[in-house]
């Protein structure tokens, strides 16, 4: 399956891009299998925000075809 | 209720007069709460000459909406306006409006606290602060101490 990955702020600062696109093989991959593979040197920073197609949600969440997730630090609007 | 993220500056106490005049009903509302943000020269010690506020298209305006809506399932509110900048910012520019109508004060100024300090909390945004230091990421937003007292605060 292919997946959008996006970094914002810091995060893509880090990575030092602001997005991949990524073919996973395999129907059951989390957040945190796909951070492995964009990130395989570091693993996922403790402060990091997760949205999948733009709702919050946690490492745990089980992915498919064609979902975008992003990566950011806290947000800090207002 | 309407939520705009946009660049360009804006005029808050402007829009707050047309959007009453175009969409409000006559007559039903005592009350209109406004909360303006706007960019200080300072942030935690640090001299601040400018701003850069990154966003999420799509995530951020969804977010706002749904606090909007929340808000208005807490208390009776007629009608809200958001604006949110993001771009380059400037010494005391505006940064957000939150503008809550309601029949009576008490809860427009409740859900006009709610909504901004929710906004503040979930709506992705991140600010890039320019200081004789150079460029810095702030990693967190000030809390507003009156939140608990006024119940306005969940528990997570």
């Amino acid at each position: 399956m292919n997946i959008t990955v996006r970094y914002f702020a810091n995060m893509r600062d880090r990575m030092g891009r602001a997005e991949d696109t990524v073919s996973i093989d395999g129907d059951a991959v989390t957040v945190e299998e796909l951070w492995s593979k964009v990130s395989p040197q570091e693993g996922l920073p403790s402060n990091v925000l997760i949205a999948v197609n733009m709702e919050y949600t946690d490492g745990s969440r089980v992915l498919k075809n064609g979902d975008e997730v992003a990566f950011f630090p806290p947000v800090t609007g207002g | 209720m309407k939520v705009i993220v946009q660049e360009g500056l804006f005029d808050p106490y402007q829009e707050t007069r047309d959007y009453e005049e175009k969409c409000l009903p006559v007559g039903k509302h005592g009350a209109v709460v406004t909360f303006v943000g706007t960019m200080r020269d300072f942030n935690n010690g640090h001299n601040v000459s400018s701003m850069f506020l990154e966003h999420y298209p799509g995530m951020t305006e969804r977010h706002i909406e749904e606090v909007c809506e929340e808000a208005a399932q807490k208390w009776d509110v007629i009608d809200a306006l958001v604006l949110h900048r993001h771009g380059e910012i400037s010494i005391s520019e505006p940064i957000v409006l939150v503008a809550v109508w309601s029949a009576h004060r008490a809860h427009a100024f409740d859900a006009c606290r709610y909504i901004i300090n929710y906004l503040k909390e979930r709506a992705p945004f991140w600010k890039c602060e320019s200081t004789k230091q150079g460029k810095r990421w702030v990693e967190h937003n000030t809390e507003d101490p009156g939140v608990n007292a006024k119940g306005l605060k969940q528990s997570a």
